[in-house]
């Protein structure tokens, strides 16, 4: 009876907040569309109004804004050299959304963006377009030297290639069910060491002497998970960087 | 203490007023090499406990890490084949071609995100510094 009402799995569940239906394409505004915009909304608005005063000596919330700022440049400047600043709104917008769907996600009654895959995957496959698109219109097809190590045998290079090949497509696929598994993972304990509070608590007074465990299991998950927001956001946009070095410098 | 640097110790045997400057210069620079005598003994220390401390973490995050690399190699080969048997219509040997060499891109994703074999494009050659 407890045990249908603490279900693990249901706030990942796509809710339809405004049906939308344009030919034949189901493009419903959804709860997961709603987190989305409120991530854009919060991010965006937190680096606006804490940017605005402009002070030359920082307070407490600019100094936040100007940390992670730097943050990702360095971050950038370290993987892919001073050529890949270009690039740095589109790691920062990366890592900025990741982050704040990330801290957003442990709210209670919050959908989490970033657990589900195709979410974490559409980020992935647009770091990963942008690499090869932007590898071929600045090397042409010496960006094909990427899969072409240096020293290999020639009648072994047909098989590197081809594994050289599928290691390279694999590489959104790890980014993003890294990302997606972490999340998915840490919400899914959280809510079963909760829902054992509520099980426990409903068994009388032993009961509730013993949920004190699992509640401050759930404590210490929390903190773990605030660890885990930052450094998957963290993890994600460092590897774009090194990505984005391989679109820069192939055949290095 | 490092008396030598102390404001006795500089060999002058009169305060002038022209030589305050020096004096101040000189004291502010003792105050400072013991700073960073003290902040040298304090650090080592400081390290080593955040490192035992994160150690487990960072593990945890090291075998996700690598276990999702070996995955993606693994899954990427296998629907590659697949894909390629359902276009052709060689079905099994696509995925099976597929899932050996999904294997060994697999075993390459962990060696390389481990460091142990060179990174994308670079085979034996030494990377270039400067990037």
């Amino acid at each position: 009876m407890a045990a249908d009402k603490v279900d693990p799995i249901h706030q990942f569940h796509i809710v339809k907040l405004i049906p939308i239906n344009i030919g034949g394409y189901d493009l419903s505004f959804t709860n997961s569309a709603l987190f989305m915009v409120a991530t854009v909304a919060v991010a965006s608005a937190f680096l606006y109004l804490t940017t605005s005063s402009r002070s030359l000596v920082p307070g407490r919330l600019q100094s936040v804004s100007e940390m992670a700022y730097e943050f990702v440049s360095n971050m950038l400047r370290d993987a892919a050299g001073t050529q890949g600043l270009k690039f740095f709104p589109f790691v920062f917008s990366l890592f900025m959304f990741v982050l704040v769907a990330n801290l957003l996600g442990l709210f209670p009654y919050f959908f989490t963006v970033t657990s589900h895959i195709i979410v974490t995957f559409g980020l992935a496959a647009l770091v990963i377009g942008t690499v090869v698109v932007y590898g071929f219109m600045k090397h042409g097809l010496g960006f094909l030297k990427l899969f072409v190590p240096h020293g290999v045998p020639v009648f072994l290079l047909p098989l590197v290639v081809l594994i050289e090949v599928i290691s390279f497509v694999s590489r959104p696929v790890s980014l993003s069910v890294r990302l997606f598994a972490n999340m998915l993972a840490g919400h899914i304990t959280l809510k079963v060491f909760s829902g054992f509070v509520v099980s426990l608590s409903a068994l009388g007074a032993v009961g509730v002497a013993g949920s004190v465990l699992p509640l401050a299991m759930a404590v210490a998950l929390t903190a773990l998970e605030l660890l885990v927001a930052f450094l998957q956001a963290y993890v994600f946009a460092v590897l774009t960087c090194m990505y984005l070095n391989d679109a820069l410098h192939p055949g290095h | 203490m490092a008396d030598k640097n102390g404001p006795d110790g500089t060999g002058e045997t009169g305060r002038g007023k022209q030589h305050e400057a020096d004096i101040r210069d000189d004291d502010l620079e003792r105050r400072r090499r013991d700073l960073e005598a003290s902040l040298a003994t304090r650090r080592p220390d400081r390290l080593e406990g955040k490192d035992a401390k994160a150690s487990s973490v960072a593990g945890y995050g090291q075998a996700l890490k690598l276990s999702s690399e070996f995955i993606a190699g693994i899954v990427v080969g296998v629907g590659l084949g697949w894909f390629l048997d359902r276009m052709a219509g060689t079905s099994p040997w696509g995925l099976i071609v597929g899932l050996l060499l999904g294997f060994g891109a697999g075993v390459l994703n962990v060696l390389r995100s481990a460091g142990v074999v060179a990174e994308f494009g670079q085979g034996d050659k030494t990377r270039d510094p400067k990037d």
